[in-house]
């Protein structure tokens, strides 16, 4: 019997679950795919918004800016990569300047610090392949990037750590309330808890709906991008936005806390949840973002992918108790939801352990051990964890620099990878100039090892997406 | 550590080049291999083929490789396996890493040989989704003939390089059915007896100016859209085919590996991919050499042991006497011409020199000029094809008094 059950593991079900597990709560993780941050939480521009884009006085406003100011902390805490570069949003004539304006005041009234209206001249020696054609540009010194699946899995290990479980494949299918609830899967497995929080991204309204609550649908936007190799790295300092349209934040050219540079994303309203790139993309990224910055290496894509956004027919975001059951609806939580991620984690956690009475554990630790830096760790630091585990001289993908000892790690530490993509979102195996083509035999073969399990049960992502569909020979 | 010679690769181009810095007299040679095994890439290429130029006989690319790795042993070469160089310096200062640590080596002269890569999937913006199942041909030979793994029964292949056809062979003789092979270029960048042998054999059809516009898939991938591609390599609607496969492999090129040559502070050539050196294999810092297909890839590896040989010749005697006195001029590429190896020649050498080039179009009854500046030597061939490195020989007396060595191929459309 759990407390709480926080039914879905992308970022915002994982900040809440470490939250929760600051109390003395049984708290259980339901994840209807086969790992965490398996949906928005993947697919994603890694913005750490500054908050100038949010409506005053909305929900959106609020955590955006609480989560900002957390982010550095939390990531610290956990062992995520996390990097204030600067936001920087380009205006291309009078009334584009106009909106910067606009922008400035709003995140000013937000409460977003620093703000700055730069001219041309500034904004070129700041960014020198902004756009020619830029006029001028809005910089918010708070923006930041961070790692989204990085910070997912930290949050919800470092929740594990402290006693939380984590149900992967369990995709709830049936909700009965009695004096408790009765939570059951797909494959016939049951959970029972007190309470339930709702954090299931696009799946939110029909989660809802198990529990009887109609009070909100969610839709879907697609969103797809490009990721340039990390030879790219430099070609801007800040992330680069154009000013918001009704469609949203648009385009943005960003580095990522790895050294690449990503693209995107679009904003196709399809209502399909589903993610695939359309032939289009292509060129309506390659031509925006030429809009945006001068000299981009086209040339050193690596991959593009497509993630789906989802909103909520409220347009802000939805954290407040069902009127329905004994539910926290965390839904809609449309961008910034990743800024907001460690605001709202601590929200729904101080009203959920309200509600249940709960007081705080006195043996909960904030901090989770990350090998994930090893590549940038000093030669004295590297060698002192090689001498202590050889493993760690024993580089496996050879174009991020990932050793064997960081792939077993990956696969032990909470959450466990399972998987091929579980193995290469922890460690960057597999991300690189060769996206796997010399690693991906020999951590499938680890992945075995660790596991016991044979070459053929190993998958991508979980169901039905095996890696070797042929057979041994 | 100190070393007169660090090879970085143990693969075809490193062995060969240390060999031949031995024999030319310089024992105190390294081989740094970060695999478990020497070899390269010829440890999972067990079809035949290799060395027909350089030993007239048909072997397998491991039985290739045994050659070397034999001929290192008899020498007493040592190679430093499940090392890898994560570090060079201009000073020719090596940085490695293993499960003893991280150690720098100092050596006198350093030879590049890391090999190259596969181009992945993901330069080439294909629409659709990202499912399992999506892997380039080299990823899938490892698989099958390493591994003992079949990684699927219904096959598209995508880009006929060599890779590629070999696999699309080596599958079928698994069992899997190899539905087409689509090449976007009008011409493969294979070899000619790879179609012969690989695809026309089996019954496999190659569609030329074709490409895969659309992937399909959310779990294991289940189908591709493949369409006809205009001049400018763009999607002709209209054309489109529909295959179901579960397997999707990429043969779309190869890229050398050069990011120590590039911490090392040397510039690529745009063309090859790979640094530009003289006739001795020599970059563009002093001692420091580059041979095999971290320098241009090589479509034959007999070709590659030749050039690791003046590599590591060229290296023992920098070791032993210092950088010699050169006199560079430029190899320019003239008319059909994609690249020529080496970038420059020097003309001080005393003996013939051959220059390596690739052309862009097949053509037949073909003549190569070699322009010097100091006259123009004519080659004449029955075929050239963009899949099939071809060289010339210049002499001596030839390079004298030449400026350059401007190379153009002429002939008819094939």
């Amino acid at each position: 019997m759990f407390d709480v059950a926080v039914i879905g593991a992308g970022v915002i079900g994982a900040m809440i679950a470490r939250e929760l597990a600051r109390y003395d709560l049984r708290v259980a993780v339901l994840e209807k795919e086969a790992d965490a941050a398996a949906g928005a939480s993947r697919a994603n521009s890694g913005i750490v918004h500054a908050g100038f884009d949010a409506a005053e006085g909305s929900l959106k406003a609020k955590f955006n800016v609480e989560g900002n100011r957390l982010m550095a902390g939390v990531c610290e805490e956990l062992g995520v990569e996390y990097k204030n570069n600067g936001s920087v949003v380009l205006a291309f004539g009078k009334e584009q300047e106009g909106t910067l304006h606009t922008l400035l005041r709003r995140g000013e009234a937000n409460g977003v610090k620093g703000l700055k209206i730069l001219s041309r001249e500034e904004l070129f020696e700041r960014e020198p392949n902004a756009s020619r054609n830029a006029t001028a540009a809005l910089f918010a010194p708070t923006g930041g990037i961070v790692c989204p699946y990085g910070l997912t899995f930290a949050a919800l290990g470092n929740a594990m750590d402290n006693g939380a479980e984590f149900f992967p494949d369990f995709e709830l299918v049936r909700a009965e309330k009695g004096d408790t609830l009765r939570l059951f899967s797909a494959d016939g497995r049951e959970i029972e808890a007190k309470y339930a929080v709702n954090c299931a991204g696009a799946g939110a309204a029909k989660i809802a709906r198990l529990f009887g609550d109609t009070s909100f649908t969610i839709g879907a936007r697609k969103g797809e991008y490009i990721l340039l190799d990390s030879a790219a790295d430099g070609l801007v300092k800040s992330t680069v936005f154009t000013v918001p349209t009704a469609a949203g934040k648009g385009v943005l050219v960003t580095p990522t806390v790895d050294q690449n540079v990503l693209i995107g994303p679009t904003s196709v309203e399809e209502n399909t949840f589903e993610t695939s790139i359309r032939r289009a993309a292509f060129a309506e990224l390659i031509s925006k973002a030429k809009a945006m910055c001068e000299n981009i290496p086209f040339g050193e894509t690596i991959t593009s992918f497509a993630g789906v956004r989802a909103y909520c027919d409220r347009h802000d975001f939805i954290l407040e108790e069902s009127a329905a059951a004994p539910l926290f609806n965390a839904a809609g939580i449309e961008s910034p939801g990743l800024t907001s991620a460690p605001a709202i984690g601590r929200y729904v956690a101080e009203k959920t352990a309200a509600r249940l009475g709960a007081k705080r554990k006195e043996n909960f630790s904030p901090k989770r051990k990350s090998y994930f830096f090893f590549r940038k760790l000093s030669d004295e630091k590297k060698n002192e964890i090689i001498a202590a585990d050889p493993d760690f001289g024993k580089i496996v993908c050879r174009c991020e620099s990932v050793t064997l000892g960081e792939i077993l790690y990956a696969l032990r530490a909470n959450p466990p990878a399972r998987t091929i993509d579980g193995v290469k979102l922890r460690t960057r195996a597999g991300m690189g100039r060769c996206q796997s083509g010399f690693c991906q035999p020999s951590v499938l073969e680890t992945i075995c090892k660790e596991r016991g399990i044979g070459p053929l049960e190993v998958t991508k992502n979980g169901k039905h997406s095996e890696i070797i569909a042929g057979g041994e020979i | 550590m100190n070393r007169d010679i660090v090879v970085i690769g143990g693969g075809p181009a490193g062995l060969a080049a240390a060999i031949a810095a031995y024999d030319a007299g310089c024992k105190n040679v390294l081989v740094v291999e970060r695999e478990s095994e020497a070899g390269g890439v010829l440890k999972q290429c067990i079809h035949s083929g290799f060395g027909l130029t350089r030993f007239g006989e048909n072997l397998t690319g491991p039985e290739y490789a045994h050659r070397f790795l034999a001929e290192a042993e008899k020498r007493g070469i040592e190679i430093l396996k499940n090392t890898f160089v994560t570090g060079l310096s201009a000073q020719k200062e090596v940085t490695c890493m293993n499960e003893s640590g991280i150690f720098r080596i100092r050596a006198k002269a350093v030879i590049l040989a890391m090999g190259c890569r596969e181009r992945s999937k993901g330069a080439l913006n294909i629409a659709g989704t990202r499912p399992a199942g999506l892997l380039s041909a080299g990823t899938a030979q490892k698989y099958v003939n390493i591994k003992g793994l079949l990684p699927g029964k219904r096959v598209v292949i995508l880009g006929s390089g060599d890779i590629g056809l070999i696999m699309a062979r080596r599958l079928t003789l698994e069992g899997a059915k190899v539905l087409c092979v689509c090449e976007i270029m009008p011409h493969s960048s294979g070899l000619r007896r790879n179609i012969a042998q690989c695809l026309d054999d089996f019954g496999i059809p190659l569609y030329l100016s074709h490409t895969i516009v659309e992937i399909e898939g959310d779990t294991r991938a289940s189908g591709v859209t493949v369409a006809a591609v205009d001049e400018n390599k763009n999607p002709v609607p209209g054309t489109e085919k529909h295959f179901d496969c579960d397997t999707v492999l990429f043969s779309v090129g190869l890229i050398p590996e050069n990011e120590l040559t590039k911490r090392a502070g040397l510039r690529l050539d745009g063309r090859t991919k790979g640094a530009f050196v003289d006739g001795d294999r020599e970059t563009q810092i002093e001692g420091i050499f580059a041979c095999g297909n971290v320098l241009h890839v090589h479509d034959l590896v007999d070709f590659v042991s030749e050039e690791a040989e003046i590599a590591g010749r060229a290296a023992a005697a920098y070791v032993r006497g210092g950088e010699k006195q050169k006199e560079l001029i430029p190899a320019e590429c003239g008319e059909n011409v994609s690249y020529i190896l080496p970038q420059s020649v020097n003309k001080k050498e005393s003996g013939a020199q051959k220059l390596f080039f690739r052309v862009k179009r097949a053509l037949k009854n073909a003549v190569i000029e070699a322009e010097t500046g100091a006259g123009t030597k004519v080659f004449r061939r029955i075929a050239v094809a963009p899949g099939e490195m071809e060289n010339i020989v210049l002499s001596a007396e030839e390079l004298v008094n030449a400026q350059k060595v401007k190379i153009s191929v002429r002939g008819e459309q094939r």
